[in-house]
């Protein structure tokens, strides 16, 4: 296909997701991107090889856009965010969302094997902050509770929070966080963010 | 173990804690942190040399489905002290529930290796132990403490853990060696359990030892709160 063909389809196909995304009921939207993944996850044969990349690259396809990373990053900064400039911002998120999105793509691989259970949604049609609960159902164990904090945007419920057996992704890196920047400063964060990116790719 | 030996490790580990600080500020939570740092790193060594290795070898000598029942019998056993743990919390009807996976694993699971309760409706099983008794009654976790070999604790769940330990039955086994190959088969069929958790641990943290700390605590707090832990507002 020639690349501006390519280009065109790719804004139309951008301009229509909103659309679609906007009308499904949060708890719905987290079923289907689950089911369809997981079911990419299990059929694909370079992931089951091992392929990290291309797990990754599902995950972003997938996945991504139903996540808010700029909330996510201003929550686990906390008041450092404050401090933070427009353009550290920009880099601390988009850091941190590789950084997610690697962790997220392992946990949902090594759980893929697994038998889900989509709860029903506790809240009232009004609520425009909900917590969408996911459980995995493992033989022999505790089932694991998946919970997604999603809150409504103007392009649909876009996801805020992860939490996983009780913790909570974005709270779990606020002492981290807070730790880096009092020693080094948003810039140290940002620099080590990198590097533990960097040194991820390699693997 | 030996007395000699845990004299060994228990030296060895005043040694690596003598030298560690901590820079910057103190968590309130964590105000041992100097000590539990060396305690960790003493369990990091351990755990790359010794667990680990054999634990990954358990995985590669034994398929899924042998070690899936070595973990239904533990888990089996298990579900006894969760049970006398829901009873104590006053969650009878939990209790109730915990005794009757156990009567039927027992049983008709064959000792616990097949784990026949979990496919009935409603016989779910939990997840208690003496330290959330004592949160649920309003016991604070106090002062985090890194236990040697066992890993993040608190002193509230490390009491907890001496309690649960000091009453499960599988201490009154005997021939010893029996017992002490099943004390064995457990350490190394739990750690097996977590190979894949530890790497994305690995994977996700920047300070593992702020990670893990954090993500314990957090997961003690919302297991005491029996998955419900009332929200805390994050600004």
């Amino acid at each position: 296909m020639r690349p501006v063909m390519k280009t065109a389809l790719l804004m139309l196909a951008v301009m229509a997701l909103p659309a679609v995304a906007q009308d499904v009921p949060p708890d719905t939207l987290v079923k289907n991107v689950t089911l369809e993944v997981v079911d990419l996850i299990v059929k694909d044969k370079d992931i089951k090889a091992g392929s990290r990349a291309k797990l990754v690259a599902v995950i972003e396809a997938k996945v991504l856009p139903h996540f808010n990373f700029t909330a996510m990053t201003a929550l686990a900064m906390g008041q450092n965010w404050t401090k933070a400039s427009a353009e550290q911002r920009k880099e601390l998120t988009e850091e941190f969302r590789t950084l997610l999105v690697r962790t997220y793509a392992s946990a949902l691989a090594a759980y893929s094997e697994q038998k889900f259970d989509f709860r029903p949604l506790r809240a009232k049609a009004t609520d425009t902050d909900v917590t969408v609960n996911v459980r995995v159902l493992q033989p022999g164990a505790q089932p694991v509770t998946l919970d997604y904090s999603m809150e409504k945007t103007a392009n649909g419920w876009k996801v805020y929070d992860v939490i996983v057996g009780g913790v909570s992704l974005v709270a779990n890196y606020r002492t981290e966080f807070a730790n880096t920047v009092r020693a080094s400063g948003v810039d140290g964060l940002i620099k080590d963010l990198r590097a533990k990116n960097k040194s991820l790719e390699k693997k | 173990m030996t007395r000699g030996h845990l004299r060994t490790a228990l030296l060895c580990l005043l040694l690596v804690s003598g030298c560690a600080t901590v820079e910057g500020e103190r968590d309130p939570r964590d105000p041992w942190e100097g000590f539990n740092r060396g305690v960790y790193r003493f369990n990091e060594t351990f755990d790359e040399y010794v667990a680990q290795p054999v634990a990954r070898a358990y995985v590669a000598v034994l398929h899924q489905e042998i070690r899936t029942r070595v973990g239904n019998f533990f888990s089996n056993i298990q579900d006894l002290l969760i049970g006398a743990n829901n009873f104590l919390q006053g969650k009878f009807e939990d209790g109730v529930n915990d005794w009757a996976r156990f009567a039927f694993n027992s049983t008709i699971g064959l000792f616990g290796i097949h784990d026949v309760a979990s496919d009935f409706p409603g016989l779910e099983k939990h997840n208690e132990d003496f330290g959330q008794t004592l949160g649920r009654w309003g016991t604070g976790p106090g002062p985090y403490l890194i236990l040697p070999f066992l890993g993040s604790s608190t002193v509230r769940d490390a009491t907890g853990t001496a309690v649960d330990w000091a009453v499960q039955p599988v201490g009154e086994v005997r021939p010893i060696e029996l017992r002490n190959t099943l004390y064995g088969l457990y350490f190394v069929d739990t750690r097996a359990q977590f190979l894949e958790a530890s790497r994305i641990l690995e994977e996700a943290a920047l300070d593992k030892y702020v990670f893990q700390r954090d993500a314990y605590l957090q997961r003690r707090r919302s297991l005491i709160y029996d998955g419900r832990p009332p929200r805390e507002k994050i600004e």
